[in-house]
């Protein structure tokens, strides 16, 4: 009988666990997620598995296969434990030598070590890589080291025992205390103290309440939750479970975007195994509380992470947001009142109950507790998952932990907020990353993508960019945005190729301005983010693609000519064979020479010339 | 699409409406695309106005009313793939394919989409075909991709 309802009953569950797997002292944790996954490392694990049972050690080498590791540009990636060897880019040839120096416990093997790109040294433990130092992980300490795919591997490592301390020492209303206490805010975006919205939803009259994690994740270019939701996903239940309780909800959803399988697959599994253990179900741990859990799959609407588009959706229509107020936590799914959070927002909540407020409010800043996950992408050197301390500066997170920028190029400026966000300058590189400070710069913090930018990236590119992303994701109820999002792509469009006009720059900030204040939802309401804030801080590129007719970054195709520089060039020929459109003419050995007549501007030449002699002007 | 297999998408639902979504989803992943005629049984059988579904199956980017080639090729166009060069992958595909984005091959064997983050955006630009993941796709490599599953989808021109 696996169900648990006293507190004797889940010691023991997890004492017969951490028995079982005490003999095998060597353990290989191999990441499993969507990062290492697409590079293949399902076959390395199976090779390894192979190559353990060809030797004979299936008693003294232990496979974890585990979630997101935050390296994952460089998978397949693995740790060997108890040395903490680091090993990236696994094939499937490598096991049988892996295996081997495992089981002797001396040697590492110098070719699957990370090398620094700079120092040209390498590292041999994860702990010391600089993607890793100087995080401060909390909320992703357990992805990448648990088995996400058992529930006993969790509890070993400490889970569920927030919930058994709620459910048998504190009432709901201590729990909303505690958590308000704590300080912690939702990490969907809005930033809105969590303590608060679940106090606000209990007090709401009504026997039949809803609880319901965002895993919808819709910034483009961020992939924390995917993590979380792959490689930790009980984390993020138990928090649901605790909210549960604080708030009265007998049932919740957990709505995940359809373009994550494998974070549906752990969490549905994790789902039947609690309820098996019978932290979910009726009566959860003989304690009279019920809660039953499902998951919801979104089908590719941006919109629909807004909160009350995606209650619709949830409902089984179209998810167009309506106006606020009433907020969900008073009337929400099915007109109950519902809390709505993000899914990191829940994975923190394990960490409040079992360690306390105190220890969660030591960390942060004075109106941003705790840490934060962000995805690390773009132009730095080491891209992948980093959680920090709030209040952590720009400059650390980019140059101490992501290494600079790549190819000795030179930082222009890092996006933060996704779609809703903006991009900050060099000249603020030393601030805080905290809610207050980012917005203060025009940025957000939104749900915490972190986009790193270099002299190749266009920063009229980029608010076309977003402008466009959201001009296909508007839902077109309300006219701001339906129309202030089409002019805004029009100006930007014309500017980007070369036909813009005195004028634009003062009709994009009085567009922008009239839809953050007229906007019904905060699609429409933040939408002119990415404009404003690149017009605040890099105006003159905007002047330089209208007056001069120039993108000096090598974006926009009507603005730039590629030529090749006869000093830097070889002769190599590879251009020369690699141009679709038989543009590049020259001899072996001989400096080349590129018909800009022909040239489609297609960045074949410019990306694999390893001479850097393919230029812009 | 059979009336049998339909049936069993509906049990498994309970035919609550509000699964709506999910039993279309169930369709396509099995079809490729939503046929009209199966829409209509589904209304028909859950009671429910084939309007509101018309809607949701126009509402939502991953439904396709249209019949979809053999291998699906989504060009991941978020932020990161972007700044990445995913914009030059995509005309490569589409010089390569002689499509545009949303078409499908006269052979049926490629339909070219995009994709918003497919969450690997640590190795961008990230192509998908099928269900296969394929990192730092840049134009630069695109021929050789394509040129995979040309040989081996049977399909050589
Ligand atoms: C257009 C739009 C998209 C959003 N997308 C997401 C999302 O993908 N994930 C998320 O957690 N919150 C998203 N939000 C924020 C939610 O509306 C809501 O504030 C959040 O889920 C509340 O959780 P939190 O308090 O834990 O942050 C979005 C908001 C808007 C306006
Ligand atoms: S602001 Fe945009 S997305 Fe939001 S309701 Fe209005 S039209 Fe729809
Ligand atoms: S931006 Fe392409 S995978 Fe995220």
């Amino acid at each position: 009988m696996k169900k648990i309802r006293t507190h004797s009953d889940f010691e023991r569950i997890k004492q017969e666990y951490l028995k079982k797997s005490s003999g095998r002292t060597i353990v290989l944790r191999t990441c499993l997620s969507t990062g290492c996954r697409s590079q293949k490392s399902v076959a390395v694990s199976e090779a390894l598995w192979s190559s353990i049972e060809k030797k004979g050690l299936q008693d003294k080498i232990e496979i974890k296969q585990t979630g997101c590791h935050g390296f994952c540009e460089m998978g397949p990636i693995m740790v060997v434990e108890p040395q903490n060897i680091f090993y990236k880019k696994v094939t499937p040839d490598d096991t049988d030598e892996i295996i081997e120096m495992a089981a002797n416990g001396g040697g590492v093997i110098d070719r699957l070590l990370w090398k620094d790109p700079v120092t040209k040294e390498t590292v041999k433990c994860e702990r010391e890589l600089p993607l890793y130092k100087n995080q401060k992980k909390n909320v992703t300490y357990k992805s990448g080291r648990i088995d996400p795919k058992d529930i006993r591997d969790y509890i070993a490592a400490g889970g569920y025992e927030a919930l058994i301390k709620v459910i048998s020492t504190m009432t709901p209303d201590e729990v909303i205390d505690e958590i308000i206490a704590s300080g912690l805010r939702g990490r969907g975006g809005g930033g809105f103290p969590t303590g608060v919205k679940w106090k606000i939803c209990s007090e709401s009259p009504g026997d039949i309440k809803y609880i319901i994690a965002n895993g919808d994740e819709g910034d483009p270019g961020a992939f924390m939750d995917r993590s979380l939701m792959e490689g930790d996903p009980h984390s993020i239940i138990e928090g649901m479970i605790i909210g549960a309780y604080a708030i009265g909800a007998v049932q919740g959803f957990i709505y995940v975007r359809d373009e994550y399988p494998i974070a549906i697959d752990h969490l549905s599994g994790a789902i039947t195994d609690a309820e098996e253990y019978g932290f979910l179900g009726n009566n959860i741990l003989d304690s009279g509380f019920s809660l039953s859990l499902k998951i919801k799959r979104g089908a590719g609407a941006f919109v629909c992470g807004e909160e009350t588009a995606l209650i619709i959706s949830i409902e089984g229509r179209s998810g167009m947001p309506r106006s606020r107020p009433p907020y969900p936590a008073v009337e929400g799914l099915w007109g109950k009142p519902t809390v709505i959070n993000n899914v990191e927002t829940f994975g923190n909540v394990p960490l409040i109950i079992s360690r306390g407020r105190e220890w969660y409010a030591d960390t942060g800043t004075k109106n941003s507790k705790g840490t934060k996950v962000f995805s690390l992408v773009g132009k730095v050197r080491n891209t992948g998952l980093v959680e920090v301390e709030m209040g952590t500066t720009l400059r650390e997170i980019v140059f101490d932990i992501g290494g600079g920028i790549r190819r000795d190029r030179s930082f222009k400026a890092v996006q933060t907020g996704g779609p809703s966000g903006g991009c900050i300058p060099m000249s603020r590189i030393d601030m805080p990353v905290d809610y207050d400070s980012l917005r203060e710069a025009g940025a957000i913090m939104g749900s915490g993508g972190i986009i790193v930018m270099d002299e190749t990236s266009c920063m009229v590119d980029v608010a076309r960019y977003f402008v466009g992303f959201l001009m296909g994701e508007s839902c077109g109820k309300c006219v701001p945005c339906r129309e202030g999002l089409q002019q805004m792509y029009r100006i930007l469009e014309n500017i980007s190729e070369g036909n813009g006009e005195e004028g634009d720059i003062d009709a994009l900030l009085e567009v922008g301005q009239f839809m953050k204040t007229t906007s019904l939802c905060g699609l429409g309401g933040t939408a002119s983010n990415p404009v404003l804030s690149t017009l605040r801080h890099f105006k003159s590129e905007y002047e330089s693609h209208i007056f001069e007719k120039k993108c000096t970054a090598g974006v926009c195709k009507n603005l730039f000519d590629y030529y090749i520089d006869d000093k830097l060039c070889t002769g190599c020929s590879l251009c020369r064979i690699k141009c679709p459109e038989k543009a590049i003419e020259g001899k072996k050995k001989e400096p080349h020479v590129l018909d800009k007549a022909k040239c489609i501007k297609c960045s074949i030449c410019f990306n694999s010339c390893k001479y850097g002699a393919i230029l812009i002007t | 699409m059979d009336a049998q297999v339909l049936d069993r998408i509906l049990d498994k639902y309970a035919y609550r409406h509000s699964d709506i979504i999910e039993i279309m989803q169930d369709v396509q992943r099995i079809e490729n695309y939503l046929p009209m005629e199966s829409l209509s049984y589904i209304s028909e059988r859950l009671e429910l106005n084939l309007a509101r579904i018309y809607d949701i199956a126009t509402f939502y980017k991953a439904f396709s009313l249209k019949p979809r080639g053999k291998h699906v090729i989504k060009v991941c166009c978020g932020t990161a793939c972007h700044l990445s060069g995913a914009s030059q992958s995509l005309d490569q595909i589409t010089r390569q394919l002689g499509i545009e984005e949303g078409e499908t091959t006269e052979d049926r064997m490629f339909s070219l989409e995009t994709v918003n983050c497919l969450g690997a955006c640590a190795l961008a630009p990230v192509v998908v075909i099928g269900a296969e993941y394929h990192d730092s796709a840049d134009a630069n490599k695109i021929d050789k991709l394509l040129s995979g599953y040309k040989v081996n989808g049977e399909s050589t021109d």
